[in-house]
């Protein structure tokens, strides 16, 4: 076992896997001899060289492009996006491009695009985005969003061994937040599993990302509070999701709030809710609730961004209401 | 409603719209197929190419009756006028290198190796093709021969040719990566992301530009203000040729000349081919109401294979005994094609939902 961020997990996810699989490279801007904005990749340039480790011109649209062109030669590119905002440059490659190649043509991609999402780093409308829900909607696209070290790690290493075209978006604001023990020896984590991240029986906040630790945390609160014991499910993976585990927290908990920082009108939370609703309405004690951004534009100055996000706060409010419903 | 009172009168100080629609003058290039050796041709390749072009512009005749006949599912996209484009360029292609055509590119399936069959049934939205009736006409591709289809999205299959590309040498392959765009594709951003990022990374990529003059309706000095398309080439640090788009011969000699540079890792080339639409954008349009007759007029007296032909019976390689025995030979080839794939069935409903993610 060794202690390993967030970044790390995901730094030894690629190495590891590129080491295991000749046919594994990366591409994208900066991840080479300076080592990726976050410094995600930092060595692997060193230890891969520049072929395996390849640095592109500003061109987000044509490194998914170029990607699929080397997944018909075999390969399976991990491509970068620098920021998850910076995707939507590329987002005919990906929807109507890469997602759907298999299907038309029984050609596979497997293609991983790693995104750095999510705000609370003050970064602004344009280097804060949480851009999943896009993908979700578009069919031939597998998205997972990792909370954990662990998760981060093995998550990473299934979407490399897929494949198919998976959408891997890594929240910077956890990059060197979280840190836990990891297993030395190889491990996933299978895609499309969510994850008990605390138990209880009084509801459950279904989330993922960064507010799987607001959740756990606001949760604690109120055991300690109100002596009711509200369970977390960390989603990890949005496409496809873990229906089963989300109806057995339904029908033994049931009262279900749905977190997540993307805008709450179209957001993931909106698609669950209406499963749970038409599956399992009865085991239901109280309207599905939610917390999620806003429906702005994520903004840049301190207070301006704590009022768009879905805070401790914020979650700690709803949860009272859906409690004493 | 009330008329609105017109304020004072404006004057515009350039006549633009009419300089919009001023045919180009092609001043670099000769506007016919021009008596000299050309590199790397021999009689065999000379009637090569002309049986695709004819197989080519046969099948698409076959392909608009059907249509007229109600037979063919969805829109009809023909590339008459660019068949000595599209099959002399690929005819430069070895096995081993990928051709992502475009919806005009008919011909360059039959050399790259899909047949008239698989062809017709996919154009026909039937089961046993190699989309599985999921996606019609213009977006075949025949994966098995290195034909990789399209989208409608115009130039995103650039970067994924120079990918291609980028993996051949990754592998240290010389597999060389041919694709096609129309001078309307060229306005689009992965045009240009996808010739820098092959021109930075000196990848064996060969894009050669249909300039066929009109991009559904719109005129080329709608389309794009410099002179000659190639001339981006020097904006890219890459190789650039314009090529007259109906002479096949100087077509393959080009490509074949771009492919020898590409395999020795030399880099892109990018090539702008002139030629003219000869039909509408699509079947369904009314091509006349926006196409100068004049124009028209002038290039069906340069169609590619009609004045190939001429070409081929002045040299002595072709006679008339020999073009009856291609036209039997076509015309049996696109008949049997045409019974077979009216003999598929359709396929199941519910195959579609399968697949969409490899296990």
């Amino acid at each position: 076992m060794a202690v390993k961020t967030y970044l790390d997990a995901i730094h030894d996810a690629i190495e590891e896997e590129m080491r295991r699989d000749e046919n594994v490279f990366l591409m994208g801007e900066d991840v080479g001899l300076y080592g990726g904005a976050f410094k995600v990749t930092k060595g692997l340039f060193q230890e891969f060289g520049p072929v395996r480790v390849l640095d592109t011109p500003i061109a987000e649209s044509a490194i998914i492009g170029v990607g699929i062109g080397t997944a018909l030669q075999g390969f399976r590119p991990i491509c970068e996006m620098q920021f998850a905002d910076f995707i939507s440059n590329a987002f005919t490659q990906i929807v109507n491009n890469a997602a759907t190649f298999y299907w038309r043509q029984g050609v596979k991609i497997p293609m991983v695009i790693r995104a750095p999402s999510g705000g609370n780093v003050h970064g602004g409308p344009f280097h804060s985005q949480n851009p999943e829900a896009w993908f979700v909607h578009s069919p031939g696209l597998k998205v997972v969003a990792p909370a954990t070290a662990y998760d981060a790690k093995g998550l990473l290493k299934a979407a490399i061994r897929d494949d198919n075209v998976v959408l891997y978006f890594e929240n910077k604001y956890l990059y060197r937040r979280i840190k836990e023990d990891l297993p030395e020896e190889d491990f996933i984590v299978e895609i499309g599993r969510a994850r008990l991240a605390r138990d209880g029986e009084a509801a459950t906040i279904i989330t993922y990302s960064a507010q799987v630790h607001d959740a756990i945390k606001v949760a604690d609160e109120i055991a300690e509070e109100e002596g009711k014991e509200v369970a977390v499910l960390d989603l990890r993976s949005l496409m496809p999701f873990d229906k089963t585990m989300i109806l057995e927290q339904v029908r033994k908990t049931n009262r279900i709030l749905i977190v997540h920082e993307d805008h709450l009108t179209g957001g993931i939370g909106g698609e669950i809710s209406a499963f749970i609703t038409e599956h399992a309405f009865e085991y239901l004690d109280a309207p599905i609730m939610r917390v999620a951004g806003l429906d702005i534009p994520v903004p840049f100055s301190p207070p301006l961004e704590k009022h768009y996000l879905p805070t401790k706060e914020k979650i700690k409010d709803k949860l009272k209401k859906l409690l004493a419903y | 409603m009330a008329k609105r009172q017109a304020t004072a009168e404006v004057e515009v100080p350039v006549k633009r719209p009419e300089e919009f629609f001023q045919p180009r003058r092609w001043d670099r290039i000769r506007l016919d197929i021009e008596d000299r050796p050309y590199a790397d041709v021999d009689d065999k390749k000379m009637l090569d190419l002309y049986y695709y072009m004819r197989l080519s512009r046969r099948v698409e005749e076959q392909v608009i009756r059907l249509y007229r006949q109600g037979k063919i599912v969805g829109g009809v996209f023909t590339g008459s006028g660019n068949e000595a484009i599209t099959v002399g360029s690929t005819y430069a292609l070895e096995d081993r290198d990928a051709l992502f055509p475009i919806h005009r590119d008919t011909g360059a399936h039959f050399v790259k190796g899909q047949s008239v069959k698989t062809f017709l049934a996919n154009y026909l939205g039937r089961a046993n093709t190699p989309s599985r009736g999921r996606d019609g006409n213009l977006h075949l591709g025949y994966p098995e021969k290195r034909i990789y289809g399209t989208i409608s999205h115009l130039a995103a299959m650039i970067p994924v040719a120079a990918g291609f590309a980028l993996g051949a040498r990754m592998r240290g392959k010389d597999d060389v990566a041919l694709t096609f765009i129309g001078e309307g594709g060229t306005s689009l951003g992965d045009f240009h992301e996808a010739l820098n990022f092959a021109a930075v990374h000196k990848l064996a990529l060969i894009v050669v530009i249909e300039n066929n003059q009109f991009a559904y309706s719109t005129p080329t000095r709608l389309q794009y203000a410099c002179e000659y398309l190639a001339d981006r080439a020097i904006g890219y640090g890459i190789h650039g040729e314009v090529v007259y788009g109906n002479n096949v011969l100087a077509v393959y000699e080009t490509v074949k000349k771009a492919v020898d540079r590409a395999r020795k890792g030399e880099g892109p080339t990018l090539i702008e081919a002139i030629t003219m639409r000869m039909r509408g954008h699509s079947e369904h349009d009314d091509y006349y109401s926006y196409v100068p007759k004049s124009m028209l007029e002038e290039w069906a007296k340069r169609d590619p294979i009609k004045s190939y032909e001429k070409y081929l019976l002045e040299k002595g390689v072709l006679t008339p005994e020999k073009i009856e025995q291609i036209s039997q030979k076509i015309e049996k080839e696109v008949e049997e094609a045409t019974e077979y794939a009216l003999s598929l069935p359709f396929p199941e409903p519910e195959d579609c939902e399968k697949d969409l993610f490899a296990e």
